[in-house]
């Protein structure tokens, strides 16, 4: 070492010295992602924690900002949720079995696997015109809770699908085969060692779907929900709103009153969604210390 | 005890029998369940086949009456107006804005994070820090819209007079924010993906971390973070709630990110709020928007997966 040059010690140490600054940068643009989210959060329990009660949730809109609260939005959000959810997760786990234990690797499969990679992709607002033509319009469901769910199911069959494949294929072979061995056909094995070994891991991307329509705005505004709901949905085919479009109905209006309801709502929205991921990541964990098999 | 064997012997016997046709009766079952579930795989591709015709054929209908040239390059879009204009040029150039605007945040706030997450964080760090990140990526894009307009709006009005209430720059600072999980999750998985030798031989060359990080990580991790990056910018360009409340409803065919504008899915959320009742000409706009935002996205989606499929470095 005693024999490095002036030369090499002195641009040994400019390296150093950008090697530190390079760091500090990496760390600044953490600093900033982290500080935007604190920003968001404080700024909305500032504008809306005084708003949210039990009233707030339990009321129907109103054209007074003080009065005004989420029961309309927030049941049509549970009921397009809850539609969305059950449709996207049968149809989603039948398709993940069908692609990971019964397709053939042929150009048939390869083109499903493309096409759920694309549809992934697809903005979720032309899943809202796709809806409106086919739901609303083709099949007469007006538009309804059910046109509305159906809708999300779509949007978040990717989701599902991409997820319930993941799942099954971390199943270990052997489980197949040993039930095989014992004279099992395909469709023991999966129902009574796959699915129950894969199901955490359904279930975190059903929740992880979930959420994604939970807070979808933009595909059931297309379909044609309404933004002024004074009544509860009361069947599947009854008209709604739900909370995201709510939210949007209070930012778009001028009064202060209104932005603080949809500060309100918001907080509202994402304590659904926080809960929601919390179950995930619990699934999660429980499906990552599961032994190898 | 006796009676018991007998009894055992009678039910193996009547086992026996049935045994073939409930052999046929549980092969006729699986060819049931296989099928069923085939056909929940083919929704997939009705989806898409569903998505491709209503756009299409809308489309078709509308482009009988508006003539495609005009419609690719005018520069005025006034369909809702008494003289009608059908040039979607400037909800082109307010999409290109916005996206734009956002990547000029996401790209390197979402590069740096991905390099400190992947090479310098300790690895307790990492796992911590990589879900909150995320946590930016699962928030509605409503909420964005809520801040954007009346937090961000505000103060970039306050630092210059020059911005008005609806302004493209708001909502691509925040857009850009939405879309930096994205970028930083998608790159750091494309930088750990790159072989541990890789580094330590570098390192044993006497090179700094900078050094092993911009000239052997990126370069070997780049397939992965283009993708990553040609992802972020589709997703942007489908984005639609965030520029919907905060950018505008003016398509005005312009450059400039401190008036109001309106990009093509801001355009959609427009008439699908407004009266326009379906089956008119004004209506069927939204379905040649679509078509176009549809295709653009397309095209970027199917260039991502070129793109690491094609120029992936494979260390094996």
């Amino acid at each position: 070492m005693a024999a490095a040059s002036p030369d090499f010690r002195r641009r040994m140490t400019r390296r150093q010295w950008e090697g530190r600054a390079f760091h500090g940068l990496c760390l600044l643009a953490v600093a900033v992602a982290l500080a935007m989210l604190v920003l968001l959060l404080v700024y909305l329990a500032r504008q809306g924690l005084t708003r949210v009660s039990w009233e707030f949730i339990t009321s129907f809109p109103s054209r007074d900002p003080d009065q005004a609260g989420i029961k309309a939005a927030l049941l049509g959000s549970i009921y397009v949720v809850a539609i969305a959810a059950v449709v996207a997760f049968t149809l989603g786990v039948s398709a993940a079995i069908y692609l990971e234990e019964y397709a053939v690797r042929n150009w048939r499969s390869r083109i499903i696997q493309v096409n759920i990679t694309n549809l992934a992709g697809v903005p979720s607002i032309v899943y809202g015109i796709l809806g409106l033509e086919i739901f609303v319009r083709t099949l007469g469901l007006g538009r309804s809770v059910l046109a509305g769910g159906l809708t999300m199911a779509l949007l978040v069959l990717p989701i599902i699908i991409i997820a319930a494949q993941e799942a099954i294929r971390a199943v270990p072979p052997s489980l197949r085969e040993g039930a095989y061995a014992l004279g099992a056909t395909r469709w023991q094995a999966i129902w009574h060692l796959v699915l129950p070994q894969a199901m955490p891991g359904i279930l975190t991307g059903v929740i992880l779907a979930v959420s994604r329509a939970l807070g979808e705005t933009a595909p059931l505004i297309v379909m044609g929900a309404l933004t002024f709901v004074p009544f509860a949905p009361d069947g599947p085919l009854s008209r709604f709103t739900v909370l995201p479009i709510q939210i949007f109905n209070w930012t778009s209006r001028p009064q202060a009153g209104f932005h603080e309801a949809a500060a309100a709502g918001i907080i509202v929205l994402l304590a659904l969604l926080l809960t929601m991921n919390a179950a995930a990541i619990v699934l999660r964990n429980k499906f990552q210390r599961r032994p190898e098999g | 005890m006796a009676r018991d064997t007998r009894s055992l012997r009678t039910s193996i016997t009547a086992k026996a029998l049935s045994l073939l046709p409930r052999h046929w009766k549980r092969l006729l079952w699986e060819r049931l369940i296989r099928l069923t579930l085939a056909a929940a795989a083919v929704v997939s591709v009705l989806t898409t086949v569903g998505i491709v015709s209503v756009l299409l054929f809308e489309a078709v209908l509308f482009f009988q009456e508006v003539s495609i040239l005009e419609f690719l390059t005018g520069t005025r879009w006034t369909p809702l107006f008494a003289s009608q204009h059908f040039g979607i040029l400037p909800l082109i150039t307010a999409t290109i804005i916005t996206s734009a605007g956002a990547m000029l945040v996401a790209l390197p706030l979402g590069l740096l994070s991905a390099i400190y997450l992947s090479e310098y964080a300790p690895d307790p760090v990492r796992r911590g820090l990589k879900p909150v990140l995320e946590v930016l990526a699962g928030i509605p894009t409503v909420v964005y819209g809520y801040f954007a307009l009346l937090f961000v709006t505000p103060l970039l009005r306050q630092i210059s007079p020059n911005v008005s209430v609806f302004n493209g720059l708001s909502a691509s600072i925040v857009m850009g924010i939405m879309i930096l999980p994205m970028v930083s999750s998608l790159s750091e998985d494309a930088m750990r993906a790159v072989p541990r030798s890789l580094r330590e031989g570098a390192y044993a060359l006497g090179s700094t971390k900078l050094e092993v990080s911009t000239r052997v990580v990126i370069p070997a991790a780049l397939s992965g973070i283009a993708a990553a990056f040609i992802l972020a910018i589709s997703r942007a360009v489908g984005e639609t709630m965030i520029v919907a409340i905060a950018a505008g409803q003016n398509p005005t065919f312009t450059l400039n990110p401190f008036v109001p504008i309106e990009t093509m899915t801001a355009y959609i959320v427009q008439v699908s709020m407004g009266d326009t009742p379906t089956g008119t000409l004004e209506f069927k706009t939204i379905f040649a928007v679509g078509l176009t935002l549809f295709l653009l996205t397309l095209m970027m989606n199917l260039l991502s997966q070129y793109v690491v499929r094609r120029f992936r470095e494979e260390y094996e």
